[in-house]
């Protein structure tokens, strides 16, 4: 199955609720390697200005891949997932994520441009906080892989 | 918010250098905190059997690692306001015989920044950050614009 070229202009309407707890928080922060003291101790967050724990600057990833799985589970789209290989990542943060946030994301499908037998495509999603405020843009660009001839 | 004074930075400015380890635990714990479960990332055979050179790290997991000199360089992650990266070379991840998978030492990635950029009106630093695991880049224009 081939990518479908009508996905470009797409978009995937905002699901439910991620809600953006000190746990994963501090989970997220040991799996990146990340020390910094605002991902684990309030204390520390609060020292700086911040509201609670900090995300650290990937963490939207977590809200951002859920939003892309409603385009690579779409019938439509013809992707398969295990021919994808993840080719950029951009995350612009207009605030910083800390725990407590219920984060909402609109997925939109950029661009698709057919390569091979494969296709690259550019998903953007906008992140936003479930009171309409803009939290974060993230732009993600996949190759799906196409398959060999038979 | 950083104790960093925006006027002593200069373009072509070294932030320092870190050197970070990946083995196998790394990536399944990556994968739990993640949520990405793509087999290529845990399974030795079905990462071979698509064609990669065995079981790769989450090219998230990089681009999370790399960052986190950034964060201690600015004393303040919430002063990364943009974070980009483009993906070139897988970094596999081995599973030597007779080690433990959970204190195997890894694939060594090689850190460092350098700032690329100055902007005195928008007080924002642009840090280039160089990431290399086993002899090649694996990480190109990865930057991280920090708001001083």
């Amino acid at each position: 199955m081939s990518i479908n070229p009508a996905l470009e202009g797409r978009s995937y309407p905002a699901g439910e609720a991620y809600v953006v707890s000190r746990e994963k928080i501090r989970e997220f922060a040991a799996a990146t390697k990340a020390s910094h003291r605002a991902h684990y101790d309030q204390e520390a967050a609060a020292g700086l200005g911040h509201a609670d724990l900090v995300a650290p600057p990937t963490f939207a990833i977590i809200v951002a891949q859920r939003a892309d799985a409603q385009l690579i589970g779409d019938p439509e789209s013809g992707i398969d997932f295990s021919r994808v290989v993840h080719a950029d990542q951009r995350f612009t943060l207009h605030r910083p994520i800390v725990a407590g946030d219920e984060l909402v994301a609109e997925l939109h499908v950029d661009k698709v441009r057919g390569m091979g037998g494969g296709a690259m495509i550019t998903t953007r999603s906008e992140i936003s906080s479930t009171d309409g405020a803009a939290v974060a843009t993230t732009i993600s660009s996949i190759l799906v892989r196409g398959e060999e001839a038979a | 918010m950083t104790p960093i004074d925006f006027a002593t930075l200069e373009k072509g400015q070294d932030i320092g250098s870190t050197t970070l380890h990946v083995n196998r635990a790394d990536l399944i714990r990556y994968a739990g905190a993640s949520g990405d479960f793509n087999p290529i990332h845990w399974n030795e055979r079905f990462a071979t059997e698509v064609g990669l050179p065995g079981v790769i790290a989450h090219g998230m997991f990089t681009m999370g690692a790399a960052v986190t000199l950034v964060e201690d360089w600015t004393g303040d992650p919430a002063a990364i306001v943009d974070y980009q990266t483009r993906f070139t070379k897988p970094v596999v991840v081995q599973d030597p015989e007779g080690t433990n998978p959970s204190d195997a030492p890894g694939t060594a990635l090689e850190v460092s920044g350098v700032i690329g950029a100055l902007d005195e009106a928008a007080r924002t630093a642009r840090v280039d950050l160089t990431v290399v695991a086993d002899g090649q880049k694996v990480l190109v224009k990865a930057q991280a614009l920090v708001q001083l």
